[in-house]
């Protein structure tokens, strides 16, 4: 069975010459390629012996499904299932104008039902899934990562130009000091929406045409007008329901406009800046007092820069092309201290799976002994940090190595500074791993003792093996047969382990000239930082630098996967 | 193994469903989105769960009256930026309720409007809160809550408060020679995580020391272009500090957290905590004889100043109903008596100075918050702040440790001005 599974997962990831390289879709493609390549190389002569079972299995009657009716029930109940949802996720889409994912879903619920309906197309019946799920949950998220590191996305440029026009010229917006102070009350007139306001015992009537007097209206006790001639006065509900309207309607005065305050009250304020389209540039005073200037729009960076080279705070998101993946090459203070973080990341990562590994293999041999007993209560208590939620064991980790109150030093009598070093805290955040790991590997250990013949190690006993050779050579080649494709993923889990190290350390201790990098900063932890603990978020570089850090696990696995396979050999 | 079983199918129908929701992952949002405008408009708010407990009532009541829905959404963690992200895709809420330095981050991402109050509205309000929601000359919250740091004292080991913090310590050492305390002073010089210093527990110290973050703006914003640390005065106020640290006086620690510090003074293991009224429920609850003054400066030198953090009410751009949230905020929420029934509900230093008098008449402790807080500047809230937490909590931990003050002092300000400058 395994043998299977390794050989064809060969075929498929590793293209070799006269391979399109592909994943084989649809199941034809299996049954036509030998056929297809016939100089293959010879590489390629296990295929064909691989899958033998394949053609076959799409050879089902075609008279129909066999089964009991009750399958047939429950596969229509399954694809029912499937067309109410897609009908409910595509309600809102449709009605919102989004026809991109109207298609996706109609696309998918149809490539669903046409591959489950049919009796064949066995194949896409397992691959349909699969490549969805790998689809939405491994190439979309990569795919947004990498457009959004070509942008400048982040605090201050998170929306479109025309936002940001809006929300400066909003903010911009100032109560004209000394000015009156209205009493508002909403009504209508003709439909359209006015402001009957009061203040100082006279009334107006407002409009985005301008404001003039009111004859004839009933202020009531709060000063507001209860009633005017020609007006229809809103209620409250009535008002908040045109509440978008109220925020919008500014009427003008000289030297600015009245505008509403909520419901009840208005004011006289004025724009201090306004957008100019014809200059592409925002001019007025700034902050109230300033001299007149003017902000030219800088499409490369997406703000408003002026003469002087200050620049309005809103600004919008502009793509800025391979910026973001050129800074975080050559940016001295992004790159100047890579090699070290990414050394001792290597090393990080390299110890936590090794020491794990090794702690729980040992362990997992110990309870494998025929002598031991209890073995079960061991085994429940083993499996106990592994059980337990990581995050608050972290947490609970962090206060154990405080210096003077944790429990690591009063247990032992110690005055170590075990987070305040490098080389303490380096240890402490490996043996919090080590804490939190060995328990996985212990388990997979377990379960692979269990697979390895007793005849062997008799055999290799009569042959007068001692106990480490038999170790040596039987047990640990045919253990490391189950573990290494899980050490390599726990390699690449824990490359990039953000919660073992910012969550005990946070990056640090830093050294006292140097606050950017600290001893036990990863990769992640140190781009988290750059990225969103300085200058607010930046989301452009952050996926720049995610990319990179992608690339580099990407990379290191891809080659132990390689070299892991040499192991696999023995299954052969 | 030649066809799938129903189960199998089953599996495969449900993988399907997951991933047809999947597929629309961009789009989603608006699925969930179908607003309940149908039957009248809804005002929502969102603020943390004590918040949430605390408004409730007075949301409804406001709605009542204007014939319309409220409602209350608690956000427990990463509220600003859970705001952003929702605001950004047209989800947010019309009223949030946060602490005022966000407001620079906020406005420069074009999330919150400026919120016109009279001026007879504003000067209802402390001084320090109006400062606090101004920026660039705007006013973009209403305060509710002041908080700040103060100096909480077991009178039965102190009966008497120190008038420096050099006096403090002096007693603190007394204390602990006697054997009746562990520590000298339950200092937080640590944030939670034990691994970054705490800017905000330590700049009443710095302050003391003579030195300032940022400057002022003729705006009274702080000034980005003048940057406080690493001049002389900076450098001396560490000095200070350092000399209170692990390597001298032994006061100053970096493993105080505010929650050991806590810890400590509840089990009289130390006689002084500096800390906020956050603590005080819990003080009160351990039963011990405390007292609260103002943080001490050191010896012949400036006041210490704390940050004054100023809880608000702000309006969302990206609202629905923004007439109806600044009714709500400036109409309702910023009278005197909801101001009062608010401190009823939730023992906060008011923003009101009316509500202010009411509780401090009834909560002697809110007086003396107030009269800490006299000192206290206000958090800024430029987003320029960013750029000092990491470098200037580094520059804590280096001279708490005892590490050579000028040097550490000059790396920070020269990270500072690395990441002021982009």
């Amino acid at each position: 069975m395994s043998t299977r599974q390794t050989r064809t997962g060969e075929g498929r990831g590793l293209p070799r010459r006269g391979d399109t390289g592909a994943p084989r879709q649809e199941g034809t493609a299996p049954r036509t390629s030998p056929e297809g390549s016939p100089g293959g190389p010879p590489a390629r002569d296990r295929r064909p012996r691989a899958v033998p079972d394949r053609p076959r299995a799409l050879a089902v009657p075609p008279g129909g499904w066999p089964g009991g009716a009750g399958a047939v029930a429950a596969r229509f109940l399954a694809l029912g299932l499937i067309v109410a949802v897609a009908l409910w996720a595509v309600a809102p889409l449709a009605s919102a104008g989004n026809w991109t994912g109207t298609a996706i879903v109609a696309a998918v619920t149809a490539a669903g039902l046409y591959v489950y309906l049919t009796p064949r197309r066995m194949p896409a019946k397992y691959l349909l899934p699969t490549t969805l799920l790998v689809l939405a949950f491994q190439v979309f998220p990569v795919v947004h990562t990498m457009s959004l590191a070509l942008t400048n996305i982040g605090d201050g440029h998170l929306g479109s130009k025309q936002e940001a026009i809006t929300a400066i010229e909003t903010s911009s917006v100032r109560r004209e000091p000394g000015s009156a102070e209205y009493r508002l009350t909403v009504a209508e007139r003709d439909g359209g929406l006015a402001f009957l306001l009061a203040a100082g015992g006279r009334a107006y009537a407002g409009t985005a045409e301008g404001l003039r007097p009111l004859e004839g209206a009933t202020l009531g006790p709060g000063g507001r007008i209860t009633a005017a001639d020609g007006y229809t006065v809103l209620t409250s509900a009535q008002a908040s329901a045109r509440s978008a309207e109220i925020t919008e309607l500014a009427v003008p005065v000289e030297g600015g406009a009245i505008r509403s305050q909520g419901l009840s009250r208005a004011y006289q304020g004025r724009a201090e800046l306004t957008y100019d389209a014809g200059c592409d540039c925002v001019t007025g005073s700034g902050s109230g007092s300033g001299p007149e200037k003017a902000w030219r729009a800088d499409e490369e960076q997406g703000r408003f820069v002026a003469a002087d080279g200050t620049a309005l705070p809103q600004g919008w998101k502009v793509d800025v092309g391979l910026a973001n993946l050129a800074a975080a090459l050559t940016d001295p203070r992004i790159n100047a201290h890579f090699l070290g973080v990414f050394g001792w990341n290597l090393v990080y990562a390299t110890a936590v799976v090794a020491l794990t590994a090794a702690l729980g293999i040992a362990v997992a041999l110990a309870l494998h002994h025929p002598r031991m007993r209890a073995v079960r209560a061991y085994r429940t208590l083993i499996v106990l940090p592994y059980a337990m939620p990581a995050f608050a064991m972290l947490l609970v980790w962090r206060d154990m190595f405080n210096t003077d109150f944790g429990l690591v030093n009063r247990v032992f009598g110690l005055d170590v500074d075990w987070l305040g070093e490098p080389f303490t805290a380096r240890l402490s955040v490996l043996l919090v791993q080590l804490w939190l790991g060995f328990p996985y590997m212990f388990l997979i250990a377990t379960g692979a003792l269990q697979t390895i013949p007793a005849e062997y190690l008799e055999a290799a006993q009569v042959d007068g093996a001692t106990a480490w050779q038999r170790f040596r050579k039987v047990t640990l080649p045919l253990l490391m047969l189950a573990l290494s494709p899980l050490m390599v993923s726990s390699f690449a889990f824990n490359f990039n382990n953000f919660n073992g190290v910012f969550l005990v350390t946070a990056g640090g201790p830093f050294p006292a000239d140097n606050p950017t990098v600290g001893a036990t900063d990863l990769l992640i932890t140190y781009t988290f930082r750059l990225a969103f603990g300085q200058q607010g978020a930046q989301y452009g570089l952050a996926s720049a630098m995610s990319v990179y850090v992608y690339l580099i696990v990407a990379v290191i696995s891809i080659v132990s996967f390689r070299r892991t396979r040499v192991f696999q050999e023995v299954d052969r | 193994m030649r066809r799938p079983t129903p189960a199998l199918t089953g599996t495969l129908a449900l993988c399907l469903v997951l991933t047809a929701c999947g597929g629309g992952g961009p789009a989603s949002p608006q699925a969930s989105a179908a607003p309940a405008a149908a039957d009248g408009t809804t005002l929502l708010i969102w603020a943390d769960q004590k918040r949430s407990d605390t408004l409730k009532p007075f949301a409804e009541a406001f709605a009542e009256e204007n014939g319309i829905k409220a409602e209350i959404v608690v956000v427990a963690q990463n509220q600003q930026q859970t705001f952003t992200t929702a605001s950004q895709a047209g989800e947010g809420p019309d009223v949030l309720v946060g602490a005022h330095d966000w407001i620079g981050n906020l406005v420069q991402n074009g999330l919150i409007d400026p919120v016109p109050m009279t001026e007879e509205q504003l000067a209802g309000y402390a001084d320090v809160a109006r400062r606090a929601v101004t920026y660039d000359g705007q006013v973009y919250g209403v305060p509710y809550a002041v908080e700040n740091l103060a100096l909480f004292r077991n009178t039965e080991l102190a009966p008497d408060a120190p008038a420096t913090f050099d006096e403090l310590v002096d007693t603190g050492k007394k204390l602990k020679k006697a054997g009746k305390v562990e520590e000298i002073v339950g200092y937080p010089v640590s944030q939670q995580n034990g691994q970054s210093g705490d800017t905000y527990h330590l700049y009443p110290l710095y302050t003391s020391g003579g030195a300032h973050l940022f400057g002022t703006t003729p705006q009274g914003d702080p000034d980005p272009a003048d940057l406080g640390v690493g001049t002389k005065e900076s450098v001396a106020a560490f000095e200070r500090i350092a000399a209170l640290g692990e390597k001298g006086e032994g006061a100053l620690k970096r493993s105080f957290t505010s929650d050991n510090a806590a810890a400590a003074f509840n089990e009289g293991k130390t006689a002084f905590m500096v800390a906020g009224p956050w603590r005080l429920a819990d003080v009160r609850k351990a039963g011990v004889k405390y007292d609260v003054t103002p943080v001490p400066g050191f010896k012949d030198a400036g006041p210490a100043r704390p940050f004054v953090g100023v809880q608000s009410f702000f309006v969302a751009s990206k609202g629905r109903n923004k007439a109806l949230a600044q009714e709500f905020v400036t109409g309702s929420l910023a009278s005197a008596e909801v101001a009062q029934a608010l401190f009823d509900a939730e023992p906060r230093m008011p923003a009101l100075k009316k509500a202010l008098e009411y509780a401090a008449a009834k909560d002697p402790d809110v007086a003396k918050f107030q009269a800490a807080a006299e000192n206290g500047t206000p958090l800024p809230a430029i987003p320029q702040m960013v750029a000092i937490w990491v470098p200037f909590n580094t520059l804590i931990h280096a001279a708490v440790k005892g590490e050579p003050v000028p040097a550490a002092v000059d790396a920070a300000a020269k990270a500072i001005a690395e990441q002021l400058e982009q």
